[in-house]
């Protein structure tokens, strides 16, 4: 079954289109990922879903309900983790959980309410007002808020923006566990390394329409090969090696320094042959491998010069 | 749809909690505020105006206060919690759950309602030991009380979701609220008017609920409590109707 089906959906402000026919299916189980610049329209898109901005044109339905026409059930479905870190200050955390429960319709919800606290690491704070909570802590809460109700789809806006590594790995931990139990989790972030780490399939953005749909081998397949970044002690990098170089490190004002690109190992054996010919000492190497930074880079710069959707 | 519904009955709730934990300034402020204007006109016009026969002025003036307490403190619940939810962004908790816009309105409307007749309640307590007062139709008191703080409450969600900021609000509140409940007769009978400005008093809705509220307490009034009640039932059900219509298209709210 499909989880979120977003049809032919369009968007604007002003004259300004945040959203230009954004079409994706999302299906059920999955972890997906929504990727792109500031300004790309990934948090228009993610409103759209939840109810918070109505679209000009297209449709959105969540397990089937329309976000629009059958609201209540479509709500039921979702539970979203909004970007700004808003609180109420009247309510503990406790007070702030079980309010959201019964919103959704649901009383003596305090196993679950319970379980979601220890989860994140929220039990000794269940009595603190909200006022009194760190960033972070208050942005456990509103993770938390979005569960209260075990959503099957669970939306995520940049759910890690300016909190500490440990709660990464708590909320981590505890949205890839709900992902195993089947819940379908759409995230946004700008930590490609987490997208990386977590998805299974992305959609990459810009200006809003999507310029990229795959799963995550196939986005890694479409960067082939490697980084060899090279140090050299003494000479300079070969006019023949030139072609090669995708980054100039002595731009940075980082010395002799280069980022070489290579499609298979066994051309670091040449490489090196060729800088040893060339009377150059390679101080220190390292070879990388390419990873979802390069092909957003790629993409949203193939986006940016106009070769087109991928 | 079910009015009492979990999601209707937690909503209502919050908007209870809410007033409560700053009961301070939201219910004892009101109260002194009520008690100094009747100290403070009930001493000075004491004896010097009878409004009604045989009803000394301070009595006249006890349920006009009330009445004042409860409009103003129905409209303050909801048009304060709607802009400060807007504002600290935190509407958002009431905007993704699957509630409906009947169950938003009524939640805010009825917890205005309580938090209007808990603080009218208070003034009628304290007021009433400085005048003797009858109840000659106790059952006009209540509805007009209930519905008044009704109207009052639908007032302040259209204001809550109308206005941006605070000071957009607090114009709402100084420039129409305000002035319609003192020009509706809390003071005075408009019978003590000149002839324009009794007319101009019978435009003005707040004049109905004050009066029809006066006369459960005392048997008469400006005009008929029946007139008064058709006008004040269709006064509410054109400000529920533009309210519901609001939330419906997300006006303000939904983008």
């Amino acid at each position: 079954m499909t989880a979120i089906q977003i049809n032919s959906v369009e968007k604007s402000y002003k004259g300004f289109k945040a959203l230009k026919g954004v079409s994706l299916n999302i299906e059920q189980g999955e972890f997906f990922g929504l990727l792109g610049p500031n300004g790309a329209g990934k948090t228009t898109l993610i409103s759209t879903i939840a109810g918070l901005i109505r679209p000009d044109v297209g449709s959105v339905k969540i397990h089937g309900h329309d976000v629009v026409t059958d609201f209540r059930n479509a709500r039921k479905n979702l539970g979203v983790v909004p970007q700004e870190l808003v609180f109420d200050p009247f309510f503990t955390v406790r007070e702030t959980l079980r309010l959201q429960s019964g919103y959704f319709g649901i009383k003596n919800n305090d196993a679950w309410i319970d379980e979601v606290m220890h989860n994140l690491d929220l039990t000794n704070k269940a009595d603190v007002n909200m006022r009194a909570l760190s960033g972070g802590m208050k942005r456990r809460v509103l993770v938390a808020q979005a569960l209260v109700h075990k959503p099957p789809v669970i939306v995520l806006d940049e759910p890690t923006a300016g909190v500490d590594v440990e709660l990464r790995q708590t909320l981590w931990k505890f949205i890839s566990r709900l992902n195993r139990e089947g819940h379908t989790v759409v995230l946004t972030t700008h930590y490609l390394e987490e997208a990386e780490a977590m998805c299974q399939r992305v959609a990459m953005l810009k200006l809003g329409e999507v310029v990229a749909l795959d799963s995550m081998q196939g986005l890694l397949r479409r960067v082939s090969g490697s980084q060899l970044i090279v140090h050299l002690k003494e000479g300079t990098l070969p006019e023949g090696l030139r072609p090669l170089v995708s980054h100039d490190e002595n731009e940075n004002g980082k010395g002799n320094r280069y980022s070489l690109r290579i499609n298979a190992p066994g051309e670091v054996e040449a490489i090196l042959a060729r800088l040893r010919e060339s009377g150059a000492v390679v101080d220190e190497m390292q070879l990388q491998q390419a990873d979802l930074e390069d092909i957003f880079l790629q993409i949203m710069g193939d986006a940016k010069a106009g070769k087109g959707a991928l | 749809m079910s009015f009492v519904s979990v999601g209707f009955r937690t909503l209502f709730y919050k908007e209870m909690l809410r007033f409560w934990k700053v009961a301070t300034q939201t219910i004892a402020a009101p109260i002194l505020t009520a008690m100094l204007y009747l100290l403070i006109f009930g001493h000075v016009l004491e004896g010097r105006v009878e409004v009604y026969p045989g009803v000394s002025y301070t009595a006249f003036l006890v349920p006009g206060l009330v009445m004042m307490s409860v409009l103003q403190n129905a409209f303050a619940n909801s048009s304060s919690s709607l802009i400060q939810s807007k504002i600290t962004g935190n509407l958002v908790f009431i905007l993704l759950p699957p509630l409906s816009h009947w169950e938003i309105l009524l939640a805010y409307v009825s917890a205005s309602v309580v938090r209007g007749l808990v603080v009218g309640a208070g003034v009628f307590a304290i007021t009433a030991w400085f005048a003797h007062l009858s109840f000659a139709a106790p059952l006009w008191i209540i509805v007009f009380a209930v519905l008044g703080a009704a109207i009052l409450g639908t007032l302040g969600v259209i204001a809550g979701i109308w206005a941006d900021k605070f000071d957009q609000l607090a114009a709402f509140q100084n420039f129409l609220i305000m002035p319609a409940t003192f020009l509706a007769g809390v003071f005075y009978s408009i019978h003590s008017l000149p002839g324009f400005w009794q007319a101009v008093s019978h435009f003005n809705p707040f004049f109905y609920m004050i009066d029809g509220f006066r006369h459960g307490f005392f048997g008469t009034s400006d005009i008929s409590p029946w007139t008064s009640l058709a006008i004040v039932s269709v006064f509410f059900a054109v400000l529920a109707a533009i309210a519901i219509n609001l939330l419906q298209r997300g006006y303000k709210l939904r983008h």
